[in-house]
């Protein structure tokens, strides 16, 4: 571990930080895991029910292909190996469990083995990515902090009930919590990038549980708890924080930590216990007899492997490579995650200027989906007149505003019905001295090395060119004449 | 063979007109009013239902519509398969009132062929027994003799047919409940292969070993009930992926040639009248012109307990849905797991309990290895012991159950005991494998003694052509 790490996490030197992350996805498909009920999120509560889906007696399952399909896309993006498994039984009692078991997968998973490279070459192994049914949706009243025990009444949703997830489960290889955010936010550009889920935290299609420990470096692993309830990325970095800084203070202490499970509580900021180890059920894990071994054949396997579209890191590496931009700064990220580096690309294709087509879209273009309205030749132009000099970054951004409102246009003609042309230097230099002369107050104190009243000069500067002079001149020229 | 009419006889009349289904309906339901309320067979008659589709059967008739193979023959169903809008209550108080959104697939085919359904039968509670004496709307009483047990757990479907209530009825087997019933009631009763007959519908007791089979007077009706029930259904992962077998056209083959297995190792336990009719079985089929070869099931000691590990694990984790908070009973309380227990706790009957311990403890962590998991192996070296029988001999015979039909009471107390009544049975479930008992003679006091026709995976068509030689030579 390098030593820039002890620092990290609010921690103090010495000590390091542990993180496995759970992560349970609700695939994407048209129907249940098991029944042909809808899918569907926000429908009224228990519409979209089956004698599966509420385990009446005699109903028996029946494997959805699509959800094991999806499941291999997530596997084989992973780069886990796809091999056969079986479905096991986790028998335990709540209200909104249908049949008092949930059909899971156990010691014979789908997907094993893989990994997922985070920024800076953190490669955080992938153990397995299994797929198992969701529970209903309970809903408690009365009583203390909306849970079951003390409530007044209860109300259960079974639409979600039978919902099919994916459990991608790390190895204890992640050791900070901006880390364990950008593992999640990674893994989410993935299984949106190969249509496996929508992965949306906030709507729950996306969950996160995080295995957290501390020990001094060096040391063996720590006892670990359990974060439950973390709803967000950022409560997931915050949750870790404060869970790891809560071991350190017991562990400096003299105390021990008890493996336990723990629940984020984000308004107060803090865990605070939701099971121990002893209270923990007992799941009597068995083969489901309902449902027989599932064995993908190779055929399939390559069949779904090769239909997989560019995952994200793929493609920010292309669009970094095109525009010259930071294969891992915002630019690249964003444009990727919304699916518009294809459209970067076919700017440049036009003739463009890539590192201008990468900034504008980034800027402009969030309200657009991966196809943007605007013909890729005219944003095309509009980098071109940059280039050339022929108009400001304040006035390419006007015209590319009316550009957008109208789904297209010449910027050339916009640009000159506006009247927008770049000033030439010397014209900007008349400009520049009138209002050194005018504001000598200002100009006094920017001397002195007040950075801040060079707003004053800038802005009557562009007030008095129409806005047609560039800022970054301006600047230089201001600079030059200081001597600074 | 009785005086009732036979499915096949009855379906043949009702179709060309010699006899209106209303009018099949009315004898059997007049044997009804008649006997009923000595034998309890049934936890509910369908009366009006029953007369409904007798009219829609001879409707049809009326119009030269195609009646189907089963045109108004009355066929009664164990009340723990599901039919659409009527009670369905596995003789448990857990599940009283429920009434199932849609019919079992076995149902919904045999409705498909014209089949009348009378009533639902009694069985031990979620099937758990062997004798009917664990239902908790009381017991079946054999109509042969009411003071003898009729077998279980599907006794209620025994008894309406053993009493003329129906022509045929469906049972479900998980370790002889089917077959042990037949014998003791003298009728023929088949579990086909795991896989055979859909059991979508069908409450699970143990899911691995349940299979729906029917009980008939003869080999033919058996046949013809099989035949319509089998076959692949989508709703059943586990159901095997092809149509059903012709069973009917193999009737008439005799057995010339085929290898009939005597079990060398047979588990001891069997009483002498009913090794006597099994010898006289071998026999029969000997003058037929089948050869008899010694084979070995080692592992068949082990069978029981076997059982007695596997079907209670899973029924602890079937039944574990009966929780009261969706449907069926619910015992209201302050706070979840009160209101769990209570209603467990009056909900379920003592057998029903003590194999809900039994199975939650085998699958517990720290014994799971010791107990579930041991189970298991001895499930594969019987296979594999059935496997090696099954290169020497075609079908199997061994004796259905270890005696006749017994008094009530007699092994109430002792669970060991009623255990041991499929003895013979069981190990055809823990195989995967299908059997049938076959009627053959009577022993002590004059009661029916049953043969088992053992036979591979989908060894129906030999088994059957078995059954039938043995029905012929009585």
């Amino acid at each position: 571990m390098s030593d820039s790490s002890k620092f990290q996490n609010g921690l103090p030197d010495g000590w390091e930080l542990v993180v496995g992350l759970e992560v349970h996805v609700e695939l994407a498909t048209k129907t249940k895991l098991f029944s042909a009920s809808p899918n569907r999120f926000g429908d009224e509560p228990n519409t979209n029910i089956d004698p599966v889906t509420l385990g009446l007696p005699g109903a028996l399952p029946v494997l959805n292909e699509h959800a094991v399909e999806l499941a291999m896309r997530i596997g084989l993006a992973l780069n886990c190996s796809v091999q056969p498994c079986t479905f096991h039984r986790k028998n335990y009692f709540y209200p909104d469990l249908p049949k008092a078991y949930q059909i899971s997968q156990y010691d014979q998973p789908l997907n094993v083995d893989g990994y997922l490279m985070l920024p800076g070459n953190v490669r955080v192994e992938v153990e397995r990515a299994h797929l198992e049914e969701d529970t209903g949706k309970s809903t408690h009243f009365g009583g203390a902090g909306g849970r079951i025990h003390g409530s007044e009444y209860s109300l259960i949703d079974f639409n979600r009930a039978g919902v099919p997830l994916v459990e991608i489960v790390s190895r204890p290889d992640i050791r900070t919590a901006e880390q364990a955010k950008q593992y999640v936010s990674e893994l989410r550009a993935i299984l949106v990038a190969i249509g496996a889920s929508d992965a949306k935290m906030e709507e729950g299609s996306m969950r996160c549980d995080a295995n957290v420990s501390v020990r001094r470096f060096g040391d063996p692993l720590g006892t670990r708890c359990e974060i439950k309830n973390v709803n967000s990325v950022r409560s997931l970095g915050r949750a870790i924080e404060y869970e790891a800084r809560r071991q350190v203070d017991i562990l400096e202490t003299g105390g021990s930590i008890r493996q336990e499970t723990r629940h984020w509580d984000d308004a107060e900021g803090r865990t605070h216990t939701l099971r121990t180890k002893e209270d923990a059920d007992d799941y009597r894990y068995f083969l489901e007899p309902d449902l027989v071994p599932l064995a993908p054949d190779a055929a399939w396997v390559e069949r779904v492997r090769s239909a997989l579209p560019a995952l994200p890191a793929a493609r920010r590496a292309l669009l970094a490579a095109l525009t010259g931009a930071d294969v891992e700064g915002e630019a690249v990220s964003v444009v990727v995650e919304r699916g518009q580096d294809p459209y970067v690309k076919s700017v440049v294709d036009a003739g463009g200027e890539a590192g201008r087509a990468l900034v504008w879209v980034q800027q402009s273009f969030a309200e657009e989906g991966e196809s943007p309205r605007l013909p890729a030749k005219d944003l095309a132009a509009l980098t071109v007149m940059e280039r050339e000099g022929k108009i400001t970054a304040t006035q390419a951004k006007t015209v590319l505003g009316e550009m957008l409102a109208n789904g297209g246009g010449d910027p050339v003609a916009i640009a000159a019905s506006k009247g927008f042309e770049a000033l030439d230097t010397s014209s900007i230099a008349t400009f520049v001295d009138d209002a050194i002369a005018a504001q000598p107050d200002a100009w006094a104190k920017y001397c002195a090395g007040e950075e801040k009243a060079a707003g004053a000069l800038v802005g009557a500067i562009m007030k008095a060119s129409k806005g047609k002079a560039d800022g970054k001149v301006v600047t230089a020229m201001l600079q030059e004449r200081r001597g600074s | 063979m009785s005086d009732f009419g036979t499915v096949a006889s009855i379906a043949a009349d009702v179709a060309s007109g010699r006899a209106s289904a209303r009018a099949i309906l009315e004898q059997h339901l007049v044997r009804i009013d008649t006997r009923e309320g000595e034998v309890h067979a049934f936890n509910l008659v369908m009366r009006e239902r029953a007369l409904e589709s007798a009219a829609e059967i001879d409707d049809r008739v009326k119009r030269g519509d195609n009646p189907g193979r089963l045109a108004g023959v009355p066929v009664a169903l164990k009340d723990n398969m599901c039919t659409r809008g009527v009670d369905t209550t596995c003789s448990s108080r857990i599940l009283e009132g429920w009434k199932p959104p849609y019919d079992a697939t076995a149902v919904k085919k045999l409705a498909a062929e014209g089949a009348v359904f009378i009533g639902k039968t009694n069985l031990d509670e979620f099937a758990m027994g062997s004798s009917t004496e664990n239902s908790a709307f009381g017991p079946t009483r054999n109509p042969l003799d009411t003071s003898r047990v009729p077998g279980g757990s599907s006794g209620g479907s025994a008894a309406a047919v053993a009493a003329g209530f129906a022509a045929g009825s469906l049972g479900s087997d998980t370790g002889g409940s089917i077959r042990q019933p037949a014998a003791l009631c003298g009728l023929v009763g088949v579990k086909p292969t795991y896989g055979l007959v859909s059991r979508y519908g069908l409450v699970a007791f143990a899911s691995s070993l349940d299979q729906i089979g029917p009980f008939t007077h003869t080999v033919e009706d058996a046949a013809i009930l099989t035949e319509v029930i089998a076959g692949h259904d989508p709703m059943d992962s586990t159901s095997i992926p092809q149509p059903a077998p012709d069973l009917v056209g193999v009737l008439g083959a005799g057995v010339k040639g085929l290898r009939i297995g005597r079990v060398a190792d047979l588990p001891k336990g069997a009483d002498p009248d009913v090794l006597a009719r099994l010898d006289a079985a071998f026999d029969a089929l000997a003058e037929a012109g089948a050869t008899i070869v010694d084979v070995r099931l080692p592992s068949l000691s082990f069978a029981l307990t076997a059982y007695y590990l596997i079907a209670p694990a899973e029924a602890s984790s079937n039944l574990a849905r009966y929780d009261g908070v969706r449907y069926g009973k619910r015992v209201a309380a302050g706070d979840i797991n009160t209101m769990y227990a209570d209603t467990r706790e009056s909900g379920f009957g003592d057998e029903v309990k003590r194999r809900i311990m039994l199975g939650t403890y085998a699958l517990s962590a720290g014994y799971y290895d010791a107990y579930y998991g041991k189970a298991l192996k001895v499930r594969r070296l019987i296979a594999d012991d059935f496997a090696r029988a099954y290169a020497d001999a075609d079908v199997i015979l061994t004796p259905t159950s270890p005696s006749v039909a017994f008094r009530f009471g007699s092994k109430t107390d002792d669970p060991l005991a009623m255990y041991l009544c499929d003895i013979f049975t069981i190990p055809t479930n823990l195989a995967g494998h299908p059997a049938m008992s076959v009627p053959f003679g009577t022993g002590q006091d004059g009661m029916p003694v049953g043969v088992q026709v053992l036979a591979p995976t989908l060894g129906e068509a030999t088994m059957f052509r078995a059954a039938a030689e043995l029905e012929r030579a009585v």
